[in-house]
């Protein structure tokens, strides 16, 4: 009991989290629960909509082999989580600018990096990261939070420019704890700048759980305090998610300032394929409870309902997706070998004295 | 030409370089309304208005960010920390972000950005105001970093930093702000990036050095030639990447070399100086080369700046010594 009403804590924290309905369309099953916020999508976009999480699932899968093979390097798994990767990408527009974190390289590929780039990053290939001018992105970044602070960058760049484009970036329920995340958010919101910031709650920060990252109880509560909407949606929701991120480009296009969007996933596998076993800090209760929330499940039988899918075409989605992977990695073999000379030529625009000299050592050693 | 303070200097760079290029942008704490803590921008929102010159919220990091996003969105960010012992909460925008954007991005894009921060001791700061951690920036590839001894230099040096398309930390020494006057031309000009300059010719002993420390070196060898000892003094006016060239010729002509930087002794760019010539000169040397440093405590408190900031008097000591050998 408080011993001052005006000042009872208790009172003040339980009511403090302001109302954060999860938004979503499609139930498990696939069926339609909120059909008033239903995208206004063409039956052709629903299947392309569709057939990139299916082409992001038969990535994965390969992926992970070809890791496992030596022929690819790092890779953070993202099977579970192609709704709220690839729907968001999907409400974007082309002209938009991306700033992935590192396991978002199916939206990356998706808003026009080639392939074999991503898989040349992957190995650790700077031809990887040679972007063209008109490739709005950056490549994944490592660094958590980092990519939040770019973001309000980018989106103060835009609208100074006067453009209709709008920015947007990811981060996972770990990095929301990071300095850089509220800073990121904080300045768009002072700024009003065009962005939309996008955590992809999987619950689990590698092995930490999200009720040990804050005492928070959502994490589009965290848009609160920066005066800037913040929304939660089902993350295996593809309709759901598309819907609120495509509210959310043209809330930020039209002026209004960044948006803040939490979608509720999860990752199927291993936080990245570098050691990490999910055994360790997740149960298996937990692992069948979002396999039953699979986003392509639902989506599926959606459109499975609608006679626009069929297995025979999703087969052949995914043979056609297995050709295209190995097409990109004999197109990544074929890339010539780096350099030091190249890096030193890299590292700046005029070259000082000590790359001048590096250079000319290293130009003799690689002539040799 | 008119005489000028180095604030001065500095403020007329930043006015002419928002004046000739559209894309220049002037940001950071107070530095709108208010001008800067040091009135650096005194004036200059007034002038150019607010989308060019503006203030941010209270957070470094986010000035950081703020800096590479509109770089890559085709502006040219001139942003401000406060101090440079706030440098810490934008390390990881410089070190491991715009200094790398280069290379990471197989020279596909431009970092066109220069961080101005005060720094330096003498002025009785509070605490982490007057860290002199140039020393750490200093060893990131893909960075600049320049140190004006002069208002001369620091108007020139300010207008190549922002015209160039790599980042640069430019440091600004509080305790030159407003000490002295230098002649300083109206119009712009540009003093190169990367070029040491020999700030006095002398035959003797090469002091080479930097920032605040150029004009205890430029003392001591006032003093030094009336016992007839003639002290070349280098200003490495950039203090990454060094100019080696102008160091290595200074030393092979005089012999003997005193190395001084008004921060602590270990690490530093005075190591990186020591091991140039060590590594390039050391059959030209007739003594051990010398070094003048602060020691190795954190930066002192106000009242103790001044038995703890190396002098002129340390330097003349110093040169004594190699030339004693």
């Amino acid at each position: 009991m408080a011993l001052h009403p005006a000042i009872d804590f208790d009172q003040l924290v339980s009511g403090q989290t302001a109302d954060f309905p999860m938004i979503q369309i499609l139930d498990e099953v696939g069926q339609v629960v909120n059909g008033d916020i239903m995208p206004t999508l063409t039956d052709d976009e629903l299947v392309a909509l569709m057939s990139q999480m299916v082409w992001s699932r038969v990535l994965d899968q390969r992926s992970t082999a070809l890791n496992r093979q030596g022929r690819l390097g790092f890779y953070a798994p993202t099977a579970g989580e192609e709704a709220s990767q690839l729907a968001t990408t999907f409400a974007m527009k082309k002209t938009d600018w991306l700033l992935p974190g590192y396991r978002d390289v199916p939206e990356l590929i998706q808003h026009g990096l080639p392939l074999y780039k991503a898989f040349l990053w992957s190995r650790g290939h700077v031809v990887g990261n040679e972007y063209p001018e008109d490739l709005h992105a950056l490549p994944p970044q490592i660094i958590i939070g980092a990519q939040y602070v770019q973001t309000a960058g980018i989106a103060l760049g835009l609208k100074k420019n006067g453009s209709d484009e709008v920015a947007w970036t990811y981060t996972g329920d770990g990095g929301t704890s990071q300095g850089d995340f509220y800073e990121g958010v904080n300045f768009a919101g002072a700024f009003k700048a065009p962005a939309i910031f996008v955590v992809q709650n999987n619950g689990f920060a590698i092995s930490v759980p999200r009720d040990k990252q804050t005492a928070a109880k959502t994490l589009a509560q965290k848009a609160v305090a920066a005066g800037i909407p913040g929304i939660q949606v089902d993350g295996m929701d593809a309709l759901a998610v598309y819907e609120v991120m495509k509210e959310a480009r043209a809330y930020a296009a039209a002026g209004n300032g960044p948006v803040l969007i939490e979608t509720l996933t999860y990752r199927y596998g291993p936080h990245t394929l570098s050691g990490d076993d999910p055994t360790r800090y997740r149960s298996k209760e937990t692992d069948d409870l979002w396999q039953k929330r699979d986003p392509l499940v639902r989506m599926r039988n959606f459109l499975t309902d609608k006679g626009l899918w069929s297995q025979d075409q999703e087969d052949a989605l995914i043979e056609k997706t297995k050709d295209e992977i190995k097409a990109a990695i004999t197109q990544a073999d074929q890339v010539g070998k780096q350099t030091v000379s190249r890096f030193l030529k890299d590292t700046y625009e005029v070259q000082p004295q000590n790359v001048a000299e590096q250079l000319a050592q290293y130009q003799a050693k690689e002539a040799k | 030409m008119a005489q000028k303070t180095m604030i001065q200097a500095i403020t007329n760079a930043l006015d002419l370089e928002l004046a000739a290029d559209p894309k220049t942008l002037v940001f950071g704490e107070d530095v709108g309304k208010n001008g800067g803590v040091f009135r650096a921008t005194d004036g200059l929102q007034a002038k150019h208005g607010e989308d060019r010159v503006f203030d941010t919220p209270l957070a470094e990091s986010g000035i950081g960010g703020l800096s590479i996003g509109l770089a890559l969105t085709g502006w040219r960010p001139i942003p401000e920390i406060q101090f440079y012992g706030f440098i810490f909460e934008v390390m990881d925008s410089i070190g491991g972000q715009m200094s790398r954007m280069r290379y990471r991005m197989g020279n596909t894009r431009n970092m066109p950005i220069t961080i101005r921060a005060p720094f330096g001791g003498g002025v009785h700061t509070p605490e982490m105001h007057s860290d002199n951690f140039e020393g750490l920036v200093a060893q990131f590839p893909g960075m600049r970093v320049v140190v004006p001894s002069n208002p001369y230099d620091a108007k020139g040096l300010l207008i190549a930093s922002i015209r160039s398309n790599d980042p640069v930390l430019f440091l600004e020494h509080m305790k030159l702000y407003r000490s002295f006057r230098g002649e300083v031309p109206d119009e712009s000009y540009e003093v190169p990036l990367d070029k040491a300059a020999v700030s006095r010719e002398g035959s003797d002993v090469s002091i080479i050095t930097y920032g605040a420390m150029v004009r205890e070196a430029l003392k001591a060898a006032d003093d030094l030639a009336k016992e007839n000892i003639s002290a070349e003094v280098i200003d490495l006016r950039t203090i990454a990447p060094l100019d080696v060239e102008t160091i290595i010729a200074s030393v092979e002509k005089t012999h003997r070399a005193v190395v001084v930087q008004e921060a602590q002794r270990m690490g530093g760019v005075a190591s990186s100086v020591i091991s140039e010539i060590s590594e390039r000169a050391i059959l030209s040397l007739e003594a051990p080369i010398g070094r003048v440093a602060a020691p190795d405590t954190p930066f002192p408190f106000g009242e103790a700046e001044s038995i703890w900031l190396p002098n002129a008097k340390d330097i003349e000591e110093k040169v004594k010594a190699t030339l004693d050998f």
